[in-house]
């Protein structure tokens, strides 16, 4: 595995975490009708990294994860997530689902549901999870994001950070090997922000395998082992926190992080 | 303490007043008429024109109704027995008396009036599960069995007819279940939709004579032609009511799903149907489809009608439902997608239960109607309740009488929609999980 790695990972070696490939991204592309928002993507991700993504609006960050449980398709390239071929295998992308968490911006909580449902619904009806063990799995996770008091009221009941927490543990339910985080609090309130992250922070230190699209310089800090900055569609710089936001190599890295650091 | 105590008596007050009476014009009914009928000169003058076009209305129809004449056999005896009482206007309720039987039954055999009675009272008890959840989920059963013993009990003939045609699904299920785990999902499906057809093509006549030659079970068969009535309108009413949910909800899921033909087919399905008058496929059921049909098919005029009314309610189930869908936000089929769930576990368990909430009102609405349209079925000489208004007036003893028939009838078809729509507010609230 070591040796298909080209000569620009060589200089993070001493970052990874292990040599087991988590997630893997050879020259992908993808077009909106003509607008092309991914360029030639190539990104190896290892068991066991957390990797922040930043960029202005419009670089293709959102997209990029978006395609790694093919929430979006890609046009061009290849995708390999945890050994499996993302392809238009319907089988596939399923089992590629079920492996990879994603918790989404606005939460996307299932409104009808109690907390306690929204975590046993996938364990149940796609893991074959019997009930009464999946909701033992789901109180677990809900004691882990601290709001198992909340188990039997209805996401509409729940404050946005409080909703937040309960998408985490949602998640986890489904016992994945990757997670996948869509700007996960900036549809918060400021004092909100706080208890997702530090629900986050828990989770990195337990030594799951993140990808988080953010643009909470604090977090990217405390816990990315790699930061990634996009534009235009392309990942224009990739390195360790402490290098990338104190000796940013590209003119566009350092206005992008000179413009969200600066006030 | 006690010196605090003494002290602060000389300043507070140790017992209320009494609340003194607000002014006779800031409450009760004084208030509740200021405000709402006399708050302005223009709203008083508005209120007494009001209450006088209502009380002269009611002044002609109130005693019309109240001193309405039971006991009579036509309407000839009914004016005399109004001339007799010296009324001015006496509505002759006696038609309703005198024909309630035709009104409610129309041909059916009198002797047999407890079937379709019977199966009216399972009727409720086969929808009750369905339609509160409270119920215990084991009564379902009888609500899928329902429909075969209201067939059996409304036309008759041997147990076995309707028992052989509930086999036919029982196929299509195991077809579905064993095939999905030996072969693949589409292969099952296919097997489950070809399955119950062989079995009706081919083994459900035999089976069900073979099984009629060594247990004789039977009622009186009763015809399609001695239907009527009440029962009737009920009959076509229920039966399309039950089979367009189903078929407009896949009708909505066919027309935004990406794959070319089924959405197509849908698409051209629900534009057709809904883009020609009911009347018009009612006139296609009862006239032109024998020339599509085999020689010697004879095809029930009723069933005929319901799969057409089944057909012209779910092309509008399935706008209805396609409404709700897209008042869905991406983000909930993006949740489910992300957390594995396939096409259809995703619709029954993430996106239809909401999608459906948000259509009730559009769905009960689309019911309603239906329910009403029935009366359509005049037109192709069936005798629904109006057409047996028609028939009944066509008898001289009864002949130029409207109101009377026209009021019960309405009456009759008010109570049923107005049951659907307060089922409808009352699951409306149920199923109301915003709230905070």
């Amino acid at each position: 595995m070591t040796d298909a790695s080209t000569a620009h990972e060589i200089d993070r070696a001493q970052l990874r975490v292990s040599d087991e490939v988590a997630i893997q991204i050879d020259g992908m592309s993808k077009w909106y009708g003509d607008f092309n928002v991914l360029r030639e993507i190539d990104l190896t991700v290892y068991r066991g990294e957390r990797i922040v993504i930043c960029g202005p609006s419009g670089s293709g960050k959102s997209t990029l994860i978006r395609c790694i449980n093919a929430l979006e398709e890609h046009q061009k390239g290849k995708i390999v997530v945890d050994g499996t071929l993302l392809s238009s295998d319907l089988k596939n992308i399923d089992k590629v689902r079920s492996e990879v968490g994603m918790v989404f911006q606005h939460f996307n909580l299932f409104p009808h549901l109690t907390i306690l449902e929204n975590c046993t619904l996938a364990p149940i009806w796609v893991r074959k999870v019997p009930k009464k063990e999946a909701e033992e799995i789901a109180m677990h996770f809900l004691q882990k994001v601290k709001i198992p008091e909340q188990a039997h009221k209805y996401p509409g009941q729940l404050s946005g950070g409080q909703q937040q927490r309960v998408a985490i543990a949602r998640s986890l339910c489904m016992r994945p090997r990757i997670m996948l985080f869509d700007e996960p609090t900036s549809a918060l309130d400021p004092e909100m922000i706080k208890e997702v992250l530090d629900t986050m922070v828990q989770l990195a230190e337990e030594g799951m395998t993140m990808l988080v699209v953010t643009h909470e310089m604090g977090f990217a800090r405390q816990v990315a082992n790699r930061v990634i900055f996009m534009d235009e569609g392309q990942i224009v710089e990739q390195n360790e926190p402490e290098e990338f936001f104190n000796n940013p190599k590209s003119p566009r890295t350092q206005l992008f992080l000179s413009q969200i650091l600066g006030h | 303490m006690s010196e605090a105590h003494a002290f602060s008596q000389a300043f507070v007050r140790g017992e209320m007043l009494p609340p003194a009476e607000a002014p006779v014009t800031e409450r009760g009914a004084v208030k509740w008429l200021r405000e709402n009928l006399f708050s302005s000169p223009l709203n008083a003058l508005l209120t007494i024109v009001s209450i006088f076009v209502i009380w002269s209305v009611l002044a002609h129809i109130l005693p019309w109704m109240v001193n309405g004449i039971w006991d009579a056999s036509s309407l000839t005896e009914c004016r005399a027995i109004r001339d007799e009482r010296g009324l001015d206007s006496a509505a002759c309720w006696a038609v309703i008396a005198d024909r309630w039987h035709q009104l409610m039954f129309g041909f059916y055999p009198q002797d047999l009036y407890w079937r379709p009675i019977l199966a009216f009272v399972l009727l409720g008890v086969a929808v009750a599960p369905v339609l509160y959840g409270s119920l215990s989920r084991k009564m379902l059963w009888f609500s899928l069995a329902y429909p075969f013993l209201a067939v059996w009990l409304l036309w008759g003939g041997s147990v076995w007819g309707p028992v052989s045609v509930a086999m036919g699904f029982c196929a299509g299920w195991l077809a579905l279940r064993l095939l999905s785990t030996v072969a693949g999902t589409l292969a099952a499906v296919i097997a489950a939709l070809l399955a119950p057809v062989l079995w009706w093509l081919f083994a459900a006549a035999p089976v069900a004579e073979y099984l009629t030659s060594v247990l004789p079970v039977g009622l009186t068969e009763v015809a399609s032609r001695d239907f009527g009535g009440f029962m009737l309108a009920l009959v076509i009413g229920t039966s399309a009511i039950v089979l367009s949910l189903p078929l407009g909800i896949l009708l909505a899921l066919g027309r935004q799903s990406n794959l070319f033909i089924i959405n197509k087919v849908s698409v051209t399905f629900i534009e057709v149907i809904r883009g020609v008058p009911l009347i018009v496929w009612l006139f296609t059921a009862s006239l032109l489809l024998n020339y599509f049909m085999p020689p010697g098919t004879n095809f029930d005029l009723i069933v005929r009608v319901i799969i057409m009314v089944t057909l012209f309610a779910s092309a509008y189930i399935a706008e209805v439902v396609r409404g709700g869908l897209a008042a869905l936000p991406k983000g909930q089929y993006e949740a489910a997608d992300s957390l594995g769930l396939d096409y259809w576990k995703a619709m029954r368990l993430i996106i239809l239960p909401q999608a459906l909430k948000i259509s009730i009102p559009g769905i009960v609405n689309t019911f309603i109607g239906l329910f009403k349209d029935t009366t359509l079925v005049v037109f192709i000489g069936l005798a629904d309740p109006i057409g047996f208004s028609n028939l009944i007036r066509a008898d001289t003893a009864w002949n130029g009488i409207y109101w009377e028939l026209f009021i019960f009838i309405g009456l009759l078809f008010f109570i049923f929609c107005f049951f659907m729509s307060r089922y409808s507010l009352y699951l409306e609230r149920k199923l109301q999980t915003d709230h905070r």
